[in-house]
């Protein structure tokens, strides 16, 4: 079949070029690559030391165990590391203008945009920098504020968690600091772009720093270059703040839907702080999270508004822990989960209570509203409680779209889909009537009506 | 032009169960019929079909909105060609307010070609016309940033019903006991609204138990129904009759509907 021929020569070579690609051009995640990606960066000893011993750790451990609870219902058999590559540099930089999606009309003070763990932007209005705010690359200020970073860097991160954390620790790259000086108050929010392209690596580690007194807000948006992009994100997340400091941190995950997202996000609050904190997921195809609020001052408060939407085969997991550790802290997390097609969510929270921590109050929610059959919500709401002057309430609901409703919606000239829509964005408005940010309120409106099917 | 709803021969069954068994019923714009009839007789049904609920299906007849063929209508195409239903049990729409439903319905009825995202009426016009309307319903504005029948009373929600009718403003208008579950104030008002709203100004189908809604607007066609079928159809006298006599006579006089009727009651009462 002489039309047939051109077509199998271009598909040869389109291999073989690729096979090229990945053998010598791109370093794995193993000896090699770890020494090229540290050979390639400049930074104390200190830090040098940590990576070798997570690599040296990451080395020894297995993957998780299928059988622990805590990956009893997420299976990662489908992930194999060797199709990834460690981060490397970029060839040409894409195109990033419409990516971002927390920007739109927000007077920002600073921002940090990185690409497949490259930083490709790094700003601080002048007047923060004056005030002695640090807003720059991890690498940057592990140079020039090395103790500073030694001191909270892996502070509540756990590089032993498992295999996916000590490698992110041994090929942290692109990471982002921030540092509020005492009493500084951070009016414009600061913004951080993490963009993977279609097949790279992310490993970001982000460490905010807020001292006694301090404020700010951080907008920090996961996206890919398309909505299919394949990639992977190692990441971490510490969120560290002093006495009566307060911060708002909004994460919004869109990874593009081939995209494996394995992360510890963590925030030690201290006395008299307070910590608003906004957590959106609906891109990767899977994603493992484990997300705690540790309150270790007394008084310290945080709530968590949590979005998740999945559609597709997407997986999305998301481990919460509020835990109190000193007395008279209030924890409130409410996670609001949407599924569709034969996608599913997997929600596992815990409230945990030291034996000192009386007078704690503690309040944990999950509602799923399930779209399609073939949709799964788990949600494992749990708490641990060692102390006996407690008020710790916890509950979780899981629902299907009611027919009447949409009916009800139709007799209004709403389509199916309309009525869909209001529906599921509806469900979502107690979350939204939390968020105290526009840009934020309207991007995650945006973001979740996009995603709303069609369904008969 | 004069608008018509059309209903002929109207068979309509849940499941397998026939509950309407060959209703015919004409409403001209502007024309006022009571549809009245006991327990489980299968107005609400009427009410229903004719909006099209995916759980009733039309096994005979036909029903047509100025000829067109109303039964060939999606749902939400029945509501922008002009038919409205006031339900006797609203359904709650948890997170979404009042005023932005009521935005996206309006917008849906008045410009019925209008695709899901083209532009919705005017933010200001559209709450200058709702705030009108909500002041001369004796409603605070306070209602419009509720979520749709969250946590209202039964009271609350027929109000919401008469709201949207206002809003609407539909060529015909199914009110499914409109006046049930209020008290004697709140029926005058609700009463007096209708009358107001659509008296004249449409074609109203009321179902009711009540005379109060009657007295307010006042019917030129009472209909019975028993057993699926339109027994009896009057003036407002027949209305006034069944009101202070009740449904003896009729139940005597149409052995087969009443058998039909008591059938449908005990089906009900299994299920």
């Amino acid at each position: 079949m002489p039309a047939a021929a051109p077509l199998h020569i271009k598909s040869n070579h389109f291999t073989d070029h690729s096979i090229k690609m990945t053998s010598t051009t791109l370093p794995a995640f193993d000896a090699t690559g770890f020494d090229a990606l540290t050979a390639g960066v400049s930074e104390p000893d200190w830090l040098k030391q940590l990576r070798r011993e997570a690599f040296e750790h990451a080395n020894a451990m297995q993957w998780p165990e299928r059988r622990s609870e805590e990956w009893i219902r997420t299976d990662i058999r489908t992930f194999q590391l060797s199709k990834f590559h460690a981060p490397v540099a970029l060839e040409t930089k894409p195109e990033t203008d419409t990516i971002h999606q927390l920007v739109d009309g927000v007077d920002l003070g600073g921002r940090i945009e990185t690409i497949d763990s490259q930083i490709t932007q790094c700003e601080l209005s002048d007047e923060l920098a004056a005030k002695g705010v640090v807003f720059c690359s991890l690498s940057d200020a592990a140079k020039s504020h090395s103790e500073l970073v030694r001191e909270h860097l892996f502070s509540t991160f756990d590089p032993d968690h498992d295999r996916f954390a000590a490698l992110h620790t041994a090929f942290e790259k692109g990471g982002q600091f921030l540092y509020v000086p005492k009493n500084v108050v951070v009016e414009q929010p600061l913004h951080i772009g993490s963009i993977l392209t279609d097949g790279g690596s992310d490993t970001t580690h982000t460490l905010i720093v807020i001292e006694e007194g301090a404020q700010a807000t951080v907008l920090h948006e996961y996206n890919s270059v398309d909505s299919k992009a394949a990639g992977l994100h190692l990441g971490g997340v510490e969120l560290i703040q002093k006495a009566n400091s307060h911060l708002r941190y909004v994460s919004l995950q869109e990874w593009g839907h081939k995209t494996y997202h394995f992360a510890q996000q963590k925030a030690l609050v201290g006395r008299d702080a307070t910590l608003q904190w906004t957590i959106a997921a609906m891109g990767s195809q899977l994603s493992k999270v484990n997300q705690s609020v540790d309150l270790i001052g007394k008084r310290a408060e945080c709530q968590v508004n949590g979005v998740m939407f999945t559609e597709a085969r997407q997986h999305l997991a998301y481990h919460t822990q509020q835990y109190h550790r000193a007395p008279d802290c209030r924890s409130d997390f409410l996670y609001k989960s949407a599924q569709q097609d034969q996608s599913r969510s997997v929600w596992r929270g815990m409230i945990k209570v030291d034996p000192g921590a009386q007078k704690t109050d503690g309040y944990q929610r999950n509602d799923n509203l399930v779209l399609s059959e073939a949709a799964r919500a788990d949600s494992i709401p749990g708490l641990e409680i060692e102390a006996d002057d407690v008020r710790c309430t916890h509950g979780s609901t899981t629902a299907k779209v009611d027919e009447e409703q949409i009916f009800y919606a139709r007799c209004r000239g709403f389509t199916r889909k309309e009525a869909t829509r209001m529906i599921v964005i509806g469900f979502f408005q107690q979350i939204f009537d939390r968020i105290s940010i526009e840009s934020v309120r309207d991007a995650l409106g945006d973001a979740i009506a996009r995603q709303v099917r069609e369904y008969d | 032009m004069t608008h018509v709803l059309k209903i002929e021969n109207l068979h309509v069954s849940v499941g397998d169960k026939p509950i309407l068994r060959g209703v015919n019923l004409t409403i001209n714009h502007g024309e006022t019929h009571a549809l009245m009839g006991p327990n489980g007789s299968g107005k609400s049904t009427l009410g229903l079909a004719i909006m099209g609920h995916p759980g009733y299906e039309i096994t005979e007849g036909s029903i047509s909105l100025d000829g067109e063929d109303v039964l060939e209508m999606e749902v939400n195409e029945r509501a922008r060609a002009g038919i409205f239903m006031a339900f006797q049990r609203p359904m709650a729409i948890p997170g979404v307010k009042m005023a932005d439903f009521l935005r996206h319905a309006s917008t849906n009825v008045r410009r019925p070609d209008r695709k899901e995202g083209e532009d919705l009426i005017p933010m200001r016009e559209f709450r200058k016309e709702l705030k009108d309307k909500m002041s001369h319903l004796q409603m605070d504005v306070e209602f419009a940033r509720r979520y749709v029948n969250d946590g209202f009373s039964g009271g609350e929600m027929k109000r919401a019903e008469i709201l949207q009718l206002a809003m609407l403003q539909p060529k015909f208008a199914i009110l499914d006991e409109t006046d049930s579950g209020l008290d004697a104030d709140a029926v005058r008002l609700a009463s007096e609204s209708i009358a107001d709203i659509g008296h004249q100004k449409m074609g109203l189908l009321i179902i009711t138990h009540h005379d109060k809604l009657l007295e307010h607007n006042p019917p030129e066609f009472t209909h019975v129904m028993l057993g699926g079928r339109l027994v009896e159809t009057g003036g407002k006298e027949l209305a006034e009759e069944l009101h202070q006599h009740g449904y003896e006579r009729i139940r005597n006089a149409y052995p087969d509907a009443e058998a039909a009727n008591q059938e449908m009651l005990a089906e009900e009462a299994l299920a």
